[in-house]
């Protein structure tokens, strides 16, 4: 069985007053041990969303959250918020999208990474310190003494995200959330930093699932990908057949609008037409058909189906786009 | 030839700036006082509130004389209620008071009195609404449905004490307690204290759905240590600039007490707000004995004012540079 198993998730924003929406839809995946698993799709399609229900994070108040999310055979979402607590940091921990406001600004470097130290691994005072210094060591941070005593505004981008990654790897969780990790960061530190990642998932066994919109980060990590798209999967695949032979028009989109170094000069990047906000509820159809190039009659009427065309492979697609016409493309 | 010059000045300032020593260990705050310092407003605001407190806490021990003693009357020089009151001489630099005491020694020592009613009445509505305003705000963004209530109770006892205005509010505590130096410290925090306790509060809620309390509680960081750690040193900014701004009010509002009578009845100590009272028999006489604490007290309350909004001004991060 595999570490986490994430079945039929569904999360539904339903505030008195208010059109109640759904954000996550019937989400399914697994991650085992060791494995890098992408969740990807645009901003609004409910990856984070898919995040923050798993690690018990979301407002009580005006959510319902349904379905499964076993990890190591405990069901995450039905714990108490005081066993949540003991887990996360210390089984399952999370790295935020923006480094700067992840972290307190009142507060110096050392005292937050030595804070989880504490919390789940009952160390204290200079023993705390020291595991702290050898974990900014660990994730790339030179000089980590006097890193320990500065404030996160006195660190650079990259050094924060490193600082964060830190403080989530500190107790050795068997997995990791990040949630676009690389988002807020330049190009050369996002390299650094995705290098970083695959490291400790290396070095320690460690599961991640790495939530992101750019296929061009999964693309040197993850092992498998799902596509998301208004709160649904509508494709997964493992990493070669997803870049190879994908079929559903909104990752061709999403393929085709990333820039390439071996296009020829002066080819225009293919945009998705339309926005996220154009959608069509899923009870009614397929939510892409407004904005899909290969809508057909048979789009609207009845929800896809996720279909398994091998037992890795599978899309939501009454009309999926073939191969040829991928390379055509 | 003028643009090549002022291109080599921006390189040259270029140079500087990339040449300037790299900042160590800074925290908000001494960033936040870096700021203070160079704003002209908050010099003099803590120019004057130097020379105040320098006045309050030294000034008492170099007053040419006794601040009770009626020296005017023993001379002659005044007769009480007789309407002749002598002004400004070269021995008594303000004159004498309706009493024939020597003014200027009278507002020397009054200093001291009025800092101590205005610190320790801050103090007091600072401790106390910070405490009420504390628990409510950790409560709600942290307890779940009973934390909702427990905020939801203090806030109503805030609400209350809020829809008294403030004066009648401090009159009602000073009619209590009987007229005492105390009494007027007690009765003027008190005023403080709802404020204290929404803004602390507030400034809580505001910092609790920010992304490092998400960070600190996907860490599994306990809720207490997150409220004392995190979520409250986010928070006192505002709150100690409302305690700077509080000072100059609570020095208005102990001499507006004195002079409804409410204040320290020992008559023979000197405090600003009194001496005002006192004086408002004489001023067709000696209109000049109201103008000195009059004038005292709104320089000292400029003085907290300048620096408590220069202060907010150094620790807003969207005025923040």
């Amino acid at each position: 069985m595999a570490l986490l198993e994430v079945t039929d998730l569904s999360v539904r924003f339903a505030r008195k007053g208010e059109r109640a929406v759904t954000a996550v839809d019937g989400v399914s995946f697994s991650i085992d041990a060791g494995e890098v698993v992408g969740l990807v799709g645009e901003s609004g399609c409910g990856k984070s969303v898919t995040s923050l229900a798993i690690m018990g994070l979301l407002p009580k108040r005006g959510v319902q959250v349904s379905g499964r999310a076993e990890f190591d055979g405990m069901n995450l979402l039905e714990l108490k918020q005081e066993t949540l607590r003991d887990i996360r940091g210390r089984d399952v921990a999370m790295i935020f999208q923006d480094p700067l406001s992840s972290l307190n600004p009142v507060v110096p470097i050392g005292v937050q990474v030595t804070e989880v130290l504490e919390r789940h691994r009952g160390m204290k005072g200079e023993f705390a310190r020291k595991e702290a210094a050898g974990l900014l060591d660990r994730v790339g941070i030179p000089d980590p003494r006097r890193r320990l005593k500065e404030y996160p505004h006195q660190l650079s981008g990259g050094m924060r995200q490193r600082a964060l990654i830190a403080m989530a790897v500190a107790c050795a969780p068997r997995m990791l959330i990040a949630d676009e990790p690389t988002t807020a960061l330049d190009v050369t530190i996002q390299a650094q930093i995705l290098e970083l990642l695959k490291e400790l998932v290396r070095d320690s066994g460690t599961a991640l699932l790495m939530i992101t919109h750019d296929l061009g980060v999964v693309a040197g990590m993850c092992e498998t990908i799902n596509v998301l798209y208004s709160g649904r999967v509508v494709e997964s695949a493992p990493r070669r057949v997803l870049f190879s032979r994908h079929r559903h028009p909104y990752t061709v989109g999403l393929l085709g609008s990333i820039p390439r170094l071996d296009a020829p000069r002066g080819e225009r990047l293919t945009p998705i037409t339309g926005s996220v906000r154009d959608v069509l509820p899923w009870p009614e159809g397929c939510a892409f058909t407004p904005r899909c190039f290969n809508r057909i009659d048979r789009c609207v009427g009845s929800p896809p189906n996720l279909e398994w065309t091998t037992s890795q492979h599978a899309y939501r697609c009454v009309n999926p786009v073939l191969d040829r016409e991928v390379a055509a493309k | 030839m003028t643009l090549l010059g002022g291109k080599k000045e921006r390189i040259d300032r270029l140079g500087e700036l990339a040449g300037a020593p790299e900042e160590q260990g800074r925290s908000l705050w001494v960033e936040a006082l870096r700021r203070v310092r160079r704003n002209p407003a908050a010099l003099v605001g803590a120019a004057i509130l130097l020379l105040f407190v320098l006045i309050a806490l030294i000034g008492p021990f170099f007053v040419p004389y006794d601040p009770t003693d009626p020296i005017g009357i023993e001379n002659g020089e005044v007769r009480s209620g007789a309407g002749i009151i002598p002004g400004p001489s070269a021995e008594h630099w303000l004159g004498y008071d309706h009493q024939g005491r020597d003014e200027f020694s009278r507002m020397v020592v009054g200093a001291r009195q009025t800092l101590w009613v205005g610190v320790v009445a801050t103090v007091f509505g600072l401790a106390v609404g910070s405490l009420m305003g504390g628990v409510a705000g950790a409560a709600f963004a942290l307890g779940g449905l009973w934390g909702k209530r427990i905020d939801s109770l203090l806030m109503r006892v805030t609400d209350v004490f809020l829809a008294m205005p403030s004066l009648l509010l401090a009159v009602t505590v000073a009619a209590i307690l009987g007229p005492s130096l105390l009494t007027v410290m007690l009765a003027v925090g008190t005023i403080a204290i709802p404020i204290f306790a929404r803004l602390l509060r507030g400034s809580m809620l505001a910092q609790s759905n920010s992304d490092y309390m998400l960070a600190a509680t996907a860490l599994g960081v306990e809720r207490k240590k997150i409220a004392v750690s995190h979520l409250l040193p986010n928070s006192l900014a505002p709150v100690l600039v409302q305690g700077t701004l509080t000072l100059a009010t609570a020095i208005i509002e102990a001499a507006a007490l004195s002079f409804l009578g409410l204040g320290n009845p020992d008559s023979a100590a000197p405090e600003w707000g009194v001496m005002l009272a006192d004086a408002q028999g004489y001023l067709d006489v000696r209109p000049a004995l109201a103008i000195y604490p009059a004038v005292a007290i709104i320089i000292t309350a400029l003085g907290f004012t300048l620096l408590g909004e220069s202060m907010r001004e150094a620790l807003d991060p969207k005025l923040r540079k």
